[in-house]
């Protein structure tokens, strides 16, 4: 067989180039254990509100919020001057019966932060003056009916933040950036040295070629995904609902696609700072479909353009998978218009090996 | 009547408005090394590439082996050996000669005996195992020779062999390719080395283009009244 030929032949290769090697396997360890690190310390960012002449109890409301921090200021210059050198993200000033907020706005997630965290303030406080004012009408003492809230997490826990919902898309992005990066550069390596146009001076056949360097590529691409699943569930402890099976299945499709097009755009380079530059083009704006951001806000255009892009359906599968534990069948259509990217850009490179020798 | 290895008839080729070969026929004989010289960017890179079926032709048809070219499986019967050394650097010599031997279809059995056949015609048997990112200038040159020589190919294409060659290899070298003519095996060798046309059994001058002269070196020298190969192909250049 020689499929097996060519793709041992590049795995040889590949384990012999140690820069490869890193980048397919530790660069994404250290990237995703690094964002893990800053998501997880941003959830728990801390926010510190100025107040002038608010009253005590609203303050102490305000102080039993979580993530608060409280500073009293005696005038409205004074927070004003504390905002301005960065000592406190907003503050709050009770004037005329009116309470105003002065937000920074640096950081857009903190300013909504406080005026959560001063509407459920005030919230309580009227609920403590309704019902002392209802304790003096009726002075017989009522049992109050304790409220008591729980909450129940169908995926994770309380701890669960923004960087679980981004680990399937980044898991997809991992696979098919390092694996595309990869295999272009190993084709074009092959032809400019010269060594395709002697390997198809061999009675082989095209489609051999192609199938070798998707094969080999798509194992490598296994390893990865295999070490990039085990580090976030054992290391940085991202549950999985679903079976792991079924990402590592996900992913495979996903990397052949990656192979594909990688295979494909090197045809397209002369040098490997070409393919480089192709990078904004075709990686970047994956991220961004990929379903990170919500797309149901997107104009009718820019939705449909995100159909073209393979990262979208392997990010929904897998965070499908992920945190709903879907089995096959659920993710069965983001499969099928995987394959199908594969089917298509794969004959199109079998095809367009023709450049290189007609038959 | 002798045997045509290649034939090529009325070959025409086009790059965009660039005319590069210009209706060229000539053929090869089976058992004969045929030597192709001219100076560069007169078409003879593109002639092997039409012979192997890499390129197409405007007009014209490049026959092998009695095969209309391009035909993947003839592919088989040629061992090719382009101008640059064309070897995947990370591997050994060995692993490089088994990878091609494989797409050679080389008998499985007759793998290592081949590989140390062909190491010793180019004189690495004692480097095969060496990395070929070690290797120097002239032992990838060897070492892409052998890959050619790989299954006893019943024809050789070569482009530009020996550049690079020191002149006691490149010596041995001819003599193991004499030795494969007379087993049979028919060579095309593009060459700039004039002194390399001599050896062959006959020579084609191709300027521009067009096939100017084709003969044996020998008369050759007569029809232009020269002393050496050298000579002929500066007069025949000066004619043009």
């Amino acid at each position: 067989m020689k499929t097996l030929s060519i793709s041992s032949r590049i795995l040889k290769e590949i384990f012999r180039d140690k820069k490869t090697l890193a980048m397919i396997f530790i660069v994404p360890i250290i990237v995703m254990a690094l964002m893990s690190y800053v998501f997880k310390s941003y959830n728990n960012t801390d926010i510190n509100i100025g107040t002038v002449n608010v009253s005590q109890q609203v303050e102490t409301n305000l102080t039993k919020v979580k993530n608060v921090n409280i500073k009293e200021y005696k005038s409205e210059k004074d927070a004003e001057n504390a905002l301005h050198d960065d000592h406190i993200d907003s503050f709050i000033v009770y004037k005329n019966n009116d309470y105003k907020m002065v937000h920074a706005n640096i950081d857009a997630s903190k300013t909504s932060m406080t005026k959560a965290a001063l509407s459920s303030a005030l919230t309580q406080s009227s609920i403590k003056n309704m019902s002392s004012a209802l304790a003096k009408v009726s002075p017989v003492k009522q049992s109050q009916p304790k409220i008591h809230l729980s909450n129940e997490y169908k995926y994770g826990s309380s701890k669960t933040n923004f960087f679980d919902k981004m680990m399937p898309t980044l898991m997809a992005f991992f696979v098919f950036f390092f694996v595309f990066l990869t295999s272009g550069m190993a084709l074009l390596k092959e032809r400019t040295s010269g060594t395709l146009d002697r390997l198809l001076a061999t009675p082989v056949k095209r489609s051999e070629i192609i199938f070798g360097y998707s094969l080999s590529y798509g194992l490598m691409a296994v390893f990865q995904t295999v070490l990039i699943v085990l580090f976030t569930i054992k290391v940085l402890n991202i549950e999985v609902v679903g079976s792991i099976w079924l990402i590592l299945l996900t992913t495979f499709l996903l990397s052949l696609v990656a192979i594909a097009a990688g295979l494909l755009l090197s045809t397209f380079v002369k040098s490997e700072f070409q393919l480089m530059q192709f990078i904004p083009l075709v990686v970047i704006p994956q991220i961004f479909f990929s379903g990170l951001i919500p797309l149901d806000s997107l104009d009718t255009w820019a939705k449909a353009l995100s159909f073209i892009f393979p990262i979208k359906y392997a990010s929904e599968a897998i965070s499908n998978v992920m945190m709903r534990g879907f089995t096959f069948t659920g993710i069965g259509i983001d499969l099928v218009v995987i394959i199908l990217f594969i089917v298509v850009l794969t004959s199109v490179n079998i095809i367009g090996l023709k450049r290189y020798r007609k038959v | 009547m002798t045997e045509k290895i290649i034939s090529i008839n009325n070959l025409k080729k086009k790059y965009g408005q660039q005319v590069v070969l210009n209706d060229v026929s000539f053929e090869v004989d089976y058992g004969q090394i045929v030597g192709l010289i001219g100076p560069s960017g007169a078409g003879k890179s593109t002639i092997i590439k039409l012979t192997l079926g890499m390129e197409k032709a405007d007009s014209g048809n490049s026959e092998v082996f009695d095969t209309h070219m391009p035909n993947r499986k003839i592919l088989n019967k040629m061992g090719y050996m382009a101008q640059s050394d064309s070897l995947y650097s990370s591997l050994s010599a060995r692993e490089n000669l088994i990878f091609f031997a494989k797409m050679r279809e080389v008998n499985k059995a007759n793998l290592d005996a081949e590989i140390d056949r062909v190491a010793q015609v180019v004189d690495l048997s004692d480097q095969l195992d060496k990395k070929v990112d070690n290797f120097s200038g002239g032992m990838k040159r060897r070492l892409s020779l052998a890959i050619a020589l790989l299954g006893n190919p019943q024809l050789l294409i070569l482009d530009e062999p020996t550049v690079g060659i020191d002149p006691a290899l490149r010596k041995n070298i001819w003599v193991e390719l004499g030795k494969l003519r007379d087993n049979g095996c028919s060579i095309l060798v593009t060459t700039h080395v004039m002194d390399e046309a001599e050896l062959t059994d006959r020579v084609a001058l191709l300027i521009d283009g067009n096939i100017i002269a084709d003969d044996t070196p020998s008369n050759l020298k007569q029809q232009y009244d020269v002393d050496s190969i050298e000579n002929v192909f500066m007069k025949a250049e000066g004619d043009m």
